[in-house]
């Protein structure tokens, strides 16, 4: 027998050796394609910037994000004016609080809620499609099967009866919200193990006795991990346009915490009075859900050069 | 393909039991009651109104109760509008809500794959950036933006439509919430379709239909489209879905009445049987249209066969 | 042009003249094809010999004007007398499955899986004969016979899927034969199947040269297809002729080290020692092609001058033709 623990050992160095190498090229590889597109690069700069003002943007205000200018409240529609005099650099509410403060500390509630409920999405996700892909047979069908039930939920309403449930603790709700958007990733990744499922290595691996779990997760998930980046990055704004629809309804953000979800839903209501208040919010949502859009191409394309 | 649609039918129920069971309990676990945020009521009463609708017991006696009734065709009584079944609410607003999904599901897909194709066609043109730019834009712009948006823009700078209201949907009350609704799917569809329809022209068979010197027009609308359509028509199931779940900002906006706007002050007054009805009318029809996506595939598709 | 006089009494029915084939890429050009001439008379069927990648099939896409969109022609070839590479889209569509018609290499992704089989076929003669939809269907029916398809009638209505690669090649065999084309340029025909069925494919194509007179350009890396089909041979390599002369000069006296190579590299039951002759070694990158011969590196007769200075396509007497610096020393062979 040759399943004894240096050799189980050894194959699995040797095999761990095997996806570094095809891992380290693919990823070079991909590299020098993503530098090369141009949209996908402005998009991550400008994402970084995005996410450094709304961290620190907030420092170069004399404003707190509840602070209200009682001065400015007499009148919103003059004083309110966005002014660099005031220190209102985006203006003021119709309760007379900074919107550019606001809009920082938004972002940062914003950002957190995407990033946060695409992390549990895409942790289940792969887990289960990888185990589901990987272990096959009655089990696999199974769990496509669960897969499938889910699947035919109305997903919008499950979230707003979850809002119910959670009332007004924004972050176990985007957890629970991860913990119900990991179908696409589980079917994503279970696709991607079953071509994974005969290579060499793989194969090795088990023949010398590797646990399954362990195959799973040292052999499987690094090799589809290119898949769940580039999936990653389209969940991530559609994890913040959740978040902002549900503080669009009102269930979202504690006040005077606030999301940009909840700013352009104020600003909406004030439009007519203050549009500097629905627009400041709207186009750092907009500009951020479109980075995020276009550094999910480019990451496909550089991940995935068959499509061009 | 008929016992295939049966077989789909059947398989609904079960899923549509687990979705009814995980529903109802997950909406009677949240805290309060359908009746606790009125203060003003002696206990007595409110002992009695709870006693009327079975809220003194049980949960799972509740849940049988609510089976027994559904088994019946009835979703039981409203907790909120008190002369109102549940029956009675979702046949006056779902109509509505039918008539805006369904215009806005046709000019998304017309309007989307039309664009789609033209922009696949015309790849890395001009033409080809800026129908892309505009799709991204309005993937990106999410529905309650655009309502109050257009309202801006056609009902208030302009006194061109109505800012809201249904009248029984007559058109000028029916173009605001079809252009909030269907801008995103209109920039998805054109997305999947300009993608695929690369992916097609790229494709062995069309390039042996390009050595047949068939035309163009024929090599796309023949040859090309139908393969072409395939994801687009795997993403009608999510999108079908999506657009039931817009109703929800295009009621609260343009206060057109339909279920949206009952699904979510059932859900912040607790209004059990309201959310459960319109969870189930939703989960049905996902179901549903999933498995009408299924025969469209296979229509399409002849390689799977039932 | 000894070569083709040789050949052909009459006039040509295709003249290739220095065709080009230049990709541009990101990563700089890539010349597919470099300064090829070949002549093909009516009835004769020409084999293109190379490994994969060496611009055999790039030669077939330019003909039948179907290279991708980074891909930039220059030469010509003439057609009957008309250069086709200056054609517009539109007029070559004319000419295309009615007096060019093309096999692909790959039978199992070449068929539109989304239509019946007969309605591919029959569009092929509403367009090109303006036949209508019975009359087509009938001679649709007539040409799967003629390709030895069992039961043609019933398999009009049938889709691509339920079909055998084999069985597929000869649709395809049956589609390019439609309008009886003066020229068919098959690529690879028999790479994707079985061996059974290659050769099943051969005889059908041989025999459907004799029966439509009809020229054909052999495109493959076998040359065991080459030698029960063709008349003359055309070795490439790296884009470049490296040998071209008639089928009997071009197996019984190769004069290219990378002919006899690959002569040598077909595998024989007689052989006496059990291992399987190779060319060692890779071809050049065609971004980056060396100054002298392509196929220095990898030749076992390369020399100084090899490596500075690409070898001329010299003409011999028999009218053979050889790109190398020292071809004599393998008349030995």
């Amino acid at each position: 027998m040759i399943t004894n623990k240096d050799n189980v050992q050894a194959v699995e160095q040797f095999a761990q050796e095997v996806v570094d190498i095809e891992g380290r090229s693919l990823w070079q590889d991909a590299r020098r394609r993503f530098f090369s597109n141009h949209a996908a690069v402005v998009s991550l700069i400008v994402l970084g910037l995005i996410t450094a003002i709304a961290l620190l943007g907030p420092l170069f205000s004399q404003w707190q994000y509840d602070d209200i200018d009682w001065e400015a409240l007499s009148d919103i529609s003059v004083l309110g004016r966005p002014s660099l005099e005031n220190g209102h650099y985006f203006g003021t509410d119709t309760l007379g609080r900074d919107i550019f403060v606001r809009t920082m500390q938004g972002g940062q509630i914003s950002l957190l809620v995407g990033v946060l409920g695409s992390i549990v999405a895409i942790v289940i996700g792969t887990l289960y499609g990888a185990t589901s892909g990987y272990i096959g047979g009655r089990v696999d069908s199974v769990m496509m099967r669960f897969l499938e039930i889910l699947n035919s939920f109305p997903f919008m309403f499950f979230v707003i009866i979850l809002m119910t449930l959670f009332g007004r603790q924004i972050f176990l709700i985007f957890v629970a919200i991860g913990a119900i958007s990991w179908l696409d990733m589980a079917r994503i990744v279970r696709g991607q193990t079953l071509s994974l499922k005969n290579k060499e290595y793989i194969e090795a691996a088990y023949a010398c006795g590797v646990s399954t779990p362990k195959i799973i997760l040292r052999h499987i998930v690094p090799n589809v991990l290119g898949i769940v980046v580039v999936y990653a990055t389209l969940l991530v704004p559609n994890m913040i346009l959740l978040e902002s629809f549900i503080s669009f309804l009102g269930l979202g953000v504690q006040e005077p915490m606030t999301s940009w979800g909840a700013l352009i839903s104020e600003g909406a209501q004030n439009m007519e009075i203050a549009i500097w208040q629905l627009a400041w919010p709207l186009g750092f949502l907009v500009v951020t859900l479109f980075c995020f859009n276009f550094l999910g191409d480019g990451l496909r394309d550089a991940l995935d050069p068959k499509d061009r | 393909m008929l016992t295939f649609i049966l077989k789909r039918i059947l398989e609904a129920i079960p899923t549509l039991l687990v979705l009814i069971t995980v529903s109802f309990f997950l909406m009677h676990s949240a805290p309060g009651s359908p009746f606790s945020g009125e203060r003003t009521l002696p206990p007595e009463v409110l002992a009695n109104i709870n006693a009327k609708y079975h809220l003194d017991e049980p949960v799972i006696n509740q849940f049988f109760y609510y089976l027994g009734g559904l088994l019946q065709g009835d979703l039981g009584p409203s907790f909120r509008y008190k002369d109102f079944t549940i029956n009675e609410l979702i046949a006056q607003s779902f109509p509505v809500s039918a008539e805006i999904g369904l215009w806005s599901f046709l000019v998304a897909l017309v309007i989307g794959v039309g664009c789609g194709v033209i922009a696949a066609l015309r790849q890395n043109s001009w033409v080809d950036y800026s129908v892309m730019a505009v799709a991204n834009l309005g993937i990106v712009l999410p529905n309650f933006v655009l309502a109050p948006l257009c309202i801006l823009v056609f009902s208030i700078y302009n006194q061109w439509l109505p800012p809201g209201g249904w009248n029984g949907g007559a058109w000028p009350y029916l173009v605001m919430p079809v252009i909030a609704m269907s801008t995103s799917y209109i920039a998805q569809i054109a997305r999947i379709t300009r993608g695929s329809m690369i992916e097609t022209m790229h494709s062995n068979f069309i390039r042996t239909a390009k050595a047949k010197g068939l035309p163009k027009h024929r090599i796309i609308f023949k040859h090309a489209l139908r393969p072409a359509m395939l994801p687009v028509i795997s993403y009608l199931g999510p999108a079908f879905v999506g657009i039931i779940t817009g109703s929800v900002i295009v009621d609260v906006y343009f206060g057109t009445g339909g279920i949206g706007q009952h699904f979510i002050n059932g859900a912040l007054n607790r209004d059990y049987s309201m959310v459960m009805g319109v969870t189930i009318l939703v989960g049905t029809l996902t179901i549903l249209f999933n498995a009408v996506v299924d025969v469209l595939y296979a229509l399409i598709d002849p390689k799977i066969r039932y | 042009m000894l070569l083709d006089k040789a050949l052909n009494s009459d006039t040509n029915l295709l003249e290739v003249d220095n065709l080009q084939v230049a990709f541009h890429t990101p990563d700089g050009t890539v010349t597919a094809v470099n300064n090829l001439n070949f002549t093909l008379g009516q009835g004769e069927t020409l084999g293109i010999v190379g490994e994969s990648g060496s611009g055999k099939s790039q030669t077939a896409f330019a003909l039948m004007g179907l290279l991708a969109k980074n891909g930039n022609i220059q030469g010509e070839a003439r057609f009957e007398g008309d250069n086709i590479l200056s054609l517009s889209d539109k007029a070559m569509n004319r000419i295309r499955s009615k007096d060019i018609a093309m096999i692909f290499q790959d039978p199992m992704t070449s068929l539109n899986p989304y239509m019946k089989v007969g309605e591919q076929l029959i569009e092929v003669l509403t367009l090109h004969k303006g036949m209508k939809k019975a009359e087509a269907f009938e001679a649709s029916v007539k040409m799967l016979d003629a390709v030895k398809m069992p039961e043609a009638r019933k398999r009009m209505a049938m889709y691509p899927h339920e079909f055998s690669g084999g069985m597929r090649q000869r649709v395809m065999i049956a589609m390019a034969l439609l309008c009886q084309p003066k020229l068919l340029i098959a690529d690879e025909p028999t790479t994707a199947l079985d061996v059974t069925v290659q050769a099943q494919i051969l005889t059908l194509l041989n025999e459907l040269k004799s029966d439509f007179n009809t020229s054909i350009i052999m495109i493959t890396h076998d040359l065991g297809v080459v030698a029960g089909l063709c008349d003359k041979v055309l070795v490439m390599y790296a884009g470049q002729t490296m040998e071209y002369g008639t089928a009997e000069d071009i197996f019984y006296h190769p004069t290219h080290p990378y002919t006899q190579g690959l002569l040598k590299a077909i595998p024989r039951l007689d052989s006496d020692s059990g291992l399987l002759a190779t060319i060692p070694g890779n071809p050049p990158n065609l971004l980056n092609l060396p100054a002298g011969c392509p196929f220095e590196a990898r030749c076992e007769f390369a020399r100084a001058q090899c490596l500075t200075q690409a070898p001329r396509l010299d003409t011999f007497a028999s009218g053979q033709r050889a790109a190398c610096h020292k071809p004599t020393e393998g008349w030995a062979v």
